[in-house]
This record gives C-alpha cells, structure tokens and sequence, in this order.
C-alpha cells in the first residue's frame, strides 16, 4: 500500500450465538451435520399466526458480549422489523434492532494497543440459507431464526492489517465469552467492511464502498487491501467511488460491485409489534456481567513483561491453553515468571508441533502436573527432552491421572543429580578399559573425546546422568 | 349455555347445527363445514356422558369459528385464495381451550379478506348476508361469525377485532360481541392483522354466555408475549351504580336519527334505575380514524409480508423467475382492499415518510389513550353507538373505501387504546337491529360484561 491516501475503516460483524435455541422459537440452534429443513419451526418457516417467543439465554449472552467489549448496556431496548423479500427471509421482514439496540457504545484494544471504538452493537435473527441449481434453487430454513449479534464499529480503523486484528480480536472475544462456536467455515462470525479513502489533510471521509459477507480475517486484509488499490487508482484518475455494496472473491482476488447506493432497499423499517420491550435491571445486568471471564485483553496485561508478546499472541488463539497458563500461574502463587515461560514455551513448541495438534482436543494437564514438572525441570531431575516427554506423557490416557513424579519414574528419565552416585559412576567408566586410550589423548589435549566419555557416562547410568554435571567430574578427575 | 345431557345429546346438538347452517345456506355463512370430526366429537361426548365420566363446560356446544383461526380441523383461508390450501399443524390458543371445554367446531366462518372490511363483501368467497334483511351486508370483518349467532346455527362465534370487526358485525344482526382489553386473550394461531390492535373475541346472545367464554379463554400465553397476567375472574368485580360516560364529540350529524333515538332511549333507562350520566370532552378521538389508517395498514402490510408463494399456500405456476412469482401470486392472491391498505402501509413506512405518518400517528395514538385515562377519572364505563348506521345495502360503499373506512369510526378509538368493548343489542322500532357499546378502562372486562347482564 501506498500511503498518498488515509484508507478508513468501519466494521459490521455479525456473531452468531451459541445458545442452545434459537432466538424466537424452541427448536434447535444447533443445526451442524443436521438434514436441511429440519430444524425449523412453525415461527421459523412463518405460518400465519405465529408470535416469536424471545430466547432468554440470547439476551444473557448479549450482556456479556456488552460487557466484553466494554459497552454500556440499554436497560430498555426493543425490536424492529426491517422488511425485505426473499426466499431465505420467511416472514419477508428480520427482526432486528434499530431505533433501541441492547448494546450501546464502547471500546475494544488490538494486540498493539490501537483502540477501536463499538458505536453500538444489537440483536437480530439469521436469515435462512439458499442454494442455486440450474434452473432452481433451495431453500433451508434450519439458520432462520439463530440469533446473532451484530457489532457496529466505528471508522477507527486505518490499514488492512489493524481490520484484520480487529476481526481477530473480536473473534477472540467472542469464544472467550463462550457465547460463539467461532467457526469462520460455517460462518460463525461473518465481516462487512466499509472502505473509503481520503488525502490525510482532508475534512472529510471519501466515499466508502461496503464489501459484505466476509468469513475470514485474511479476506478482510486482503479486501481493504485490493480496495485501497482500487480506490486509489480511481482517485489518482480524478475519478470519483460509488457508493456500492461489493462481493468479494477469495479466488480471484478482487472485489465486483453488487448493488449502488441508488438500489439500495428501502427496508421500511417499524417497531416490532409482537415483541415487549426488554426491560434490565442494574442487579440483572451486572449479575450477568460477573459471568464473564477473563479476556484476552485481562491475559495481556497479566502475563507482559512475562511471556514475549509474539509467543502470548500464539497462545491467545487458544482459549484453554492461556486459561491453563492462568490457572497454573495462579498456584504457584508467588511471582514465578520464569517457570510461567518454560511452560508457555513447552504449550507453543510441543502442543502447537504439528504432529501434536490433535492433542488441543484432549483434557489438558493439571495445573498441579505442570507446576511439579517445571520444578522437576527447575532441578534439573529432568532434562529439556524429558521434559517434553513427560508432558506428552499426560496425554496418554495410561499416564494421564497419575501425578508428574511417578510419569517420570516410570519413563526412567529421571537425571542423576547425586553427585556421589554420579562420581562412583565417573569412576566406573574411567576404570574401563575402553575408554583408556579417550583418556589417554584427552590428557594430550584433545577436548573433543571428552564428549565421548560423556557418553560414556550416560550410557552407564542408563541416560539418568546430568550430562553437564557429568563432564564436570570428568574434567576433574581427568586434570588431577 | 345449553351444553349437552343425557336427553339432549351432544349428537343432536351439532346435528341441528349442521342441520340450520344447510338451511340458511343461501346467507353464504361458511368458508367450510366440518361435519365429519364434528360428529365423531359428539359421540365421543355422548359416550363421556353416558359413562358418567367429567366433560367440559362446553360440552357439546357447536360454535362458528372465524376462518382466520389456526387449527388442524379443515383449512385456514382467512377468506383469500392466497391461504386457500393451508392446512395448520398448530391450533391456536383460543380453540384449544375452547376444545378442552367439549366445544364442538361444526364450521369456518366467512370474513373480509384477513379481515380488511367492514361487511365482509371483500371476501374471496362472495359476501355474507345480513340476518336481518339479506339485501344488506353482515357487517364485518366477523360478518359470518355474527350471522351464525344470529340465526341461531350456532350458541357462539368466535371473532376478531382490530377496530370494530366483532362489534360492527354484532351490532348490524342484534347479538352480543365482545372485544377484550388487548392481551386478554391469546393471539397465538390467529392470522394476524394488526398485531398492536388484533383482539380475539366472541359472539352470543347473552352477557353471562360471554363471561363464560371469557373464564375458559382469558390469560397469559407464553406463545403470545403480548398477552397480559391473568386477570379475569381474578376479583370480585360488580360495580355498584356505575357512572356513564356519553361523549358529546360523538353526537353529530353523521349519526343516523334512529342510533342518535337508541342512545337516547338507553341513557334515559340507565337515569332512571339511578345511574349517573356525565359528559365527556373527547377532542383527540376525531383523530383516532386517520390514526388507525396509519397504523394498521403499516403493521398489516408487514405481516402479509410473509404469503410469497415460497412455502405454503398458492403459488402462480406461470411465473418464471423470482420476482413474478412474487408479483403474480401476491397479485392474484390479494384481494384489491388487500393491496390497498398494504400499499398504505408500505407508503407510510417508507425512508423520508416514517416520521411524518407512522411516528407521528404513534404520538397522537397516546393522546388518545391519555384522553381515555382521563375520561375515566370521571365515569366508570362510556356508552357509544357502534357504529354511525345500521346496516347498509350490500354493494352500497364497496367502491368507495373511504365511506367503509368511516363505519368504523366510533370503534378503532377503543382499539388503539386497547380498552375492552362490549357491543349488545337494544330494542328500538328500527327494522334493523342497533347495537351499542360499553368501554371500560383496561383489564375491567369482567366488571363490564357482568354490568351488561343488568341492562
């Protein structure tokens, strides 16, 4: 990207939630490896007659996505319906939120501290989905009716990569609540991005393009990247943007004009009759909002300065390996952030190894194995490969309840740190008289055979040896 | 009531309703008979009976339901060739609990078109006619409900009211209709027409068969968040001497003389047996007939939204692409009241027209309603004519809507209000029957309708 430009950024992004029904009627919401149609009520399919019964739990996770993003919530909010016609929308009009959204204002913080604001973020339903043969197309209605959330930001965004990290971080957010399954595949989450370029002494914003339906954050970079492209090049020509909804392709790489501003629907928008308002109380709120837990904001500010921001950044894509990491760092109480890092460590460079990602699905180690085996390895009882093999060991569901000493007893791979032992050891090999000629040039000077008696060593005490204590005592007994 | 015995079978009960609505068939009552399950009902009542076994406070009562009610018994067509082939998997709160009580459906009953109308001459199925004089139209939209009680096919008929469509119709063939206190009664399974005024009532020919149907069909529904806790028959509820209300902005000329002699005649019988009669300054309710025009096209035309020709129901086999199967099946579906008032609707709801119609008739809406507070601060129920004539020759204001729309002058104030309304019938020396009607302030229902059994 050039930067003759200033490109501003505004994002939509609809979150669908995890409740377990969806947000007007009693059927499942949870319609993955489910037949189409087959999840859907007489309100979800619109039969005349039908009332929506609003989803309780919906209303619960708003608050906490409210309270995730630092937002103020609305103790009176209501509902509207915004019409439009098409097969995948039975009753011709969404239930939405637009005059009284749940969600008013607040605040998220990127990775680098860059602070995007939420103007306001409201509930509303799916919309079915339809799929194009030949010369007809189906509809399934089993997404009609999920309740999603739907995050406005404001244009605080100035580059593609802080509109990736914003997707990202929401997304983040979102599982850490516990409110969204996160599946960009199944399209989980979904991004509008609003784009419009501006010279950086202008007064006012460019003309913005919307690019809809974006499922993935590397799209979203991609998007606003080919848009500052686009835009700019119209601009350099004394062109002027449309103001249009635009498709993107991941394949081609561009984006292509869908709908100007002069098509737009007129959504006709009015009060949703059938629904009360929804009234809150500060205790039901803010007995709501103590369910949160910790964000990925909290784990940063708890474990800077202790983890490298690049490893913390890894682990935070992990909701229960950086739980872990918190639960762990809370017993061993005292500051220990030495400890805190060998395990970090051990999560990004064994449990994140490719060959051990299946890994992430099975229960994790206790938070008491971890502490006794960065103790073990603190005294050198085991070795950095002994430590990695230990903990793989808790996966072995054998092993997996046994506590961190017996594993590694059982492996055998715990060092010999007794130096007495160590010496009788030494002393052993020394006497052999293989190795005679080794000690032999070493006295000669040649360093290098001291490796094999170290070897030697080790392979004598079966691998329990301390290799570093072990070659200390060799040069010692040898320089005497 | 007269429900069933051991001599008066439930059997003979719904045999001499079917037996009635063949004979006034020519009055084109009902949308469809269900003669079949109405009679295996009655036997199973019969049986019930003989056995000594409980029944319900309905038992074997035949009652007209309005074909805009959802239940699996026959097709639901809210009168429109749009619904025709719809056949409900749901019933509808009402006629479940109505069906729990032995009551014995023998028959779908004719309506304007999703109620739009005041004589249900916009029905696909052709008009009802009047019981009285069946050159004149039944009133409407219940026009087939209030016919069927009226020539007594049926002891009671349940209805709809958005604004005026159980009273209007009762008042024009001499019955009692009742339209509740929004939210008394469940609106779940019933095509909706205006959700914010849609009130599910009755129709019968006496106020205690009215307090019974209300008993056995008020209270909360969860599948209707609208509906309100329960109320009726909550607590004891008989005023004594009520004071009345008259409002004066209602006594114009566009008041037919023989509905201006009944009111009359009615206040001077309630002075008489001791009541206090007040006047009332009602200034905003001259407002109420262009409020509601605002309003209820606006909600209506959103929820016909969903009749596309996708899922249920008629669809036009000639269109071809997307947008002709939605044009030709809402085009031919639709009666043409229908796609005026939707297309009010759609007008009113429009980006740039929202605040200047819908917003703006939601603000005076509460005027009305803070004028209807105040009124009763001073009187404990108000008496108005039910409409400004007696029925009127069938075909007489079809074409001319606005003169249709101002039948229903005197009612859609009590329905953006959402006050509870009874409509009864007065003797008077008119050929045609007059109906007038009690409002009480929200949740009286009760205390209403028992005055009523005084009158």
């Amino acid at each position: 990207m050039s930067n003759k430009y200033q490109i501003t950024i505004g994002i939509e992004c609809h979150v669908q939630l995890a409740t377990k029904t969806k947000l007007f009627s009693e059927v499942d919401n949870d319609a993955r490896g489910k037949a189409p149609n087959t999840c859907v009520s007489p309100v979800d399919y619109a039969l005349p007659g039908m009332l929506p019964r609003l989803n309780r739990t919906a209303i619960e996770m708003a608050i906490k996505v409210g309270h995730a993003l630092n937002a103020t919530i609305n103790p009176l909010s209501r509902f509207d319906r915004k019409h439009y016609y098409y097969p995948d929308l039975p009753k011709g009009y969404q239930i939405s939120q637009l005059y009284q959204p749940i969600i008013g204002a607040g605040q998220i913080e990127l990775p680098d501290g860059t602070k995007v604001r939420i103007e306001h973020a409201h509930l509303e339903e799916d919309a079915g989905k339809l799929t194009h043969f030949g010369d007809y197309s189906l509809v399934d209605l089993n997404r009609a009716g999920t309740p999603l959330i739907e995050i406005v930001s404001m244009p605080d965004i100035h580059s593609a990569k802080h509109a990736h990290d914003y997707c990202k971080e929401l997304w983040r957010i979102m599982t850490y609540a516990g409110v969204c399954h996160g599946d960009l595949y199944h399209g989980n989450m979904r991004f509008d991005v609003n784009i419009s370029l501006a010279l950086p002494d202008a007064e006012k914003l460019g003309t913005r393009a919307e690019i809809k339906n974006l499922n993935s954050f590397r799209s979203v970079e991609r998007a606003v990247e080919y848009e500052y492209q686009r835009q700019s090049a119209l601009l350099d020509r004394g062109e002027r943007v449309v103001q249009e909804t635009r498709g993107w392709s991941d394949d081609t790489g561009k984006t292509t004009s869908q709908r100007s501003k002069e098509e737009a629907q007129d959504y006709r928008y009015m009060p949703e009759p059938d629904i009360p308002p929804i009234r809150l109380s500060n205790e039901t709120i803010a007995k709501i909002q103590a369910t949160l837990p910790l964000m990925p904001a909290d784990y940063r500010a708890r474990f800077a300065g202790v983890i490298p921001a690049d490893t913390l950044e890894i682990l935070l894509d992990y909701p229960q390996l950086i739980r872990k990491l918190g639960e762990f760092a809370d017993l061993l109480g005292e500051n220990s952030p030495k400890s805190i890092q060998k395990i970090a460590n051990i999560f990004t460079s064994v449990l994140l190894a490719e060959e051990n990602t299946s890994l992430l699905n099975d229960p994790l180690p206790s938070a008491e194995q971890l502490r006794d085996l960065a103790l073990m390895n603190d005294n050198q009882e085991l070795s950095s490969t002994a430590t990695k093999e230990v903990f793989l060991k808790f996966f072995d569901p054998e092993m997996h309840f046994k506590d961190t000493k017996t594993i590694a007893k059982e492996l055998g791979v715990i060092q010999e740190n007794d130096l007495d032992a160590l010496g009788q050891i030494v002393d052993q090999v020394l006497q052999d008289p293989t190795t005679q000629q080794a000690q032999a040039d070493f006295r000669a000077g040649q360093e290098k055979v001291l490796g094999f008696l170290v070897g030697q060593v080790m392979k004598a005490s079966r691998g329990k040896a301390n290799p570093s204590s072990a070659q200390a005592l060799l040069r010692q007994k040898l320089q005497n | 009531m007269k429900i069933a015995n051991k001599t008066v079978t439930a059997t003979r009960l719904v045999e001499d309703a079917l037996k009635k609505a063949a004979e006034f068939a020519d009055y084109n009552i009902f949308t469809s008979l269900n003669t079949d399950l109405a009679l295996q009902k009655a036997a199973e009542i019969d049986r019930k009976i003989a056995a000594g076994e409980p029944v319900g406070r309905l038992a074997g009562v035949p009652y007209a339901l309005k074909d805009n009610f959802l239940s699996p018994e026959g097709h639901t067509t809210a009168s429109s060739k749009i619904l025709e082939p719809l056949q409900s998997p749901i019933t509808a709160t009402a006629v479940a609990k109505l069906e729990a009580e032995g009551a014995i459906m023998i028959g779908r009953v004719n309506l304007d078109s999703f109620a739009h109308g005041s004589s249900t001459e916009n029905s696909y199925f052709g008009p009802t006619k009047n019981s009285a004089d069946p050159t004149r139209v039944a009133g409407g939209s219940s026009g087939g409900s209030a016919v069927a009680v009226a020539l007594d096919i049926v002891q009671f008929a349940t209805g709809t009211d958005t604004g005026g469509s159980i009273r209007q119709p009762a008042s024009f063939n001499g019955v009692y209709g009742f339209k509740p206190t929004y939210g008394a009664i469940s609106r779940y399974g019933v095509v909706a027409m205006a959700s914010s005024t849609d009130c599910v009532g009755f129709f019968t020919h006496t106020p205690e068969d009215m307090d019974l149907l209300m008993q056995i069909t008020a209270g909360q529904d969860p599948n209707d968040t609208t509906t309100l806790p329960d109320f009726y028959g909550q607590k004891s509820t008989t005023a004594t001497k009520p004071t009345i209300g008259i409002i004066k902005d209602f006594d114009t000329d566009a008041i037919a003389p023989e509905i201006k002699q009944a009111m009359t005649a009615q206040i001077a019988k309630l002075q008489k047996s001791g009541h206090q009669i007040v006047e009332l300054e009602m200034p905003t309710l001259k407002y109420a007939l262009a409020v509601y025009y605002v309003v209820a096209p606006a909600e209506l035309a959103s929820n016909l939204s969903r009749h596309d020709g996708i899922r249920y129901g008629y669809r036009n086999a000639e269109a071809s692409d997307l947008a002709s199967v939605y044009a030709k099946t809402r085009h031919d579906g639709f009666m043409p009241e229908n796609k005026r008032r939707i297309m009010i609707g759609n007008f009113v709801l429009s980006s740039g027209f929202y605040d200047a119609y819908y917003l703006k008739a939601q603000k005076v809406r509460t005027l009305i309603i803070e004028e209807y507070q105040k009124a009763f601060a001073k009187c404990d129920f108000i008496l108005t004519p039910v409409s400004p004539n007696p029925a009127f020759k069938l075909g007489e204001k079809v074409n001319d809507p606005v003169a249709m729309y101002l039948e229903d002058v005197l009612s859609v104030p009590i329905n953006l209000a959402g006050l509870p309304s009874l409509a009864f019938p007065v003797k008077s020396d008119s050929a045609l029957p007059i109906g007038l009607q009690l409002v009480g302030p929200r949740r009286s229902d009760q205390t209403l309708i028992n005055f009523a059994k005084e009158l």
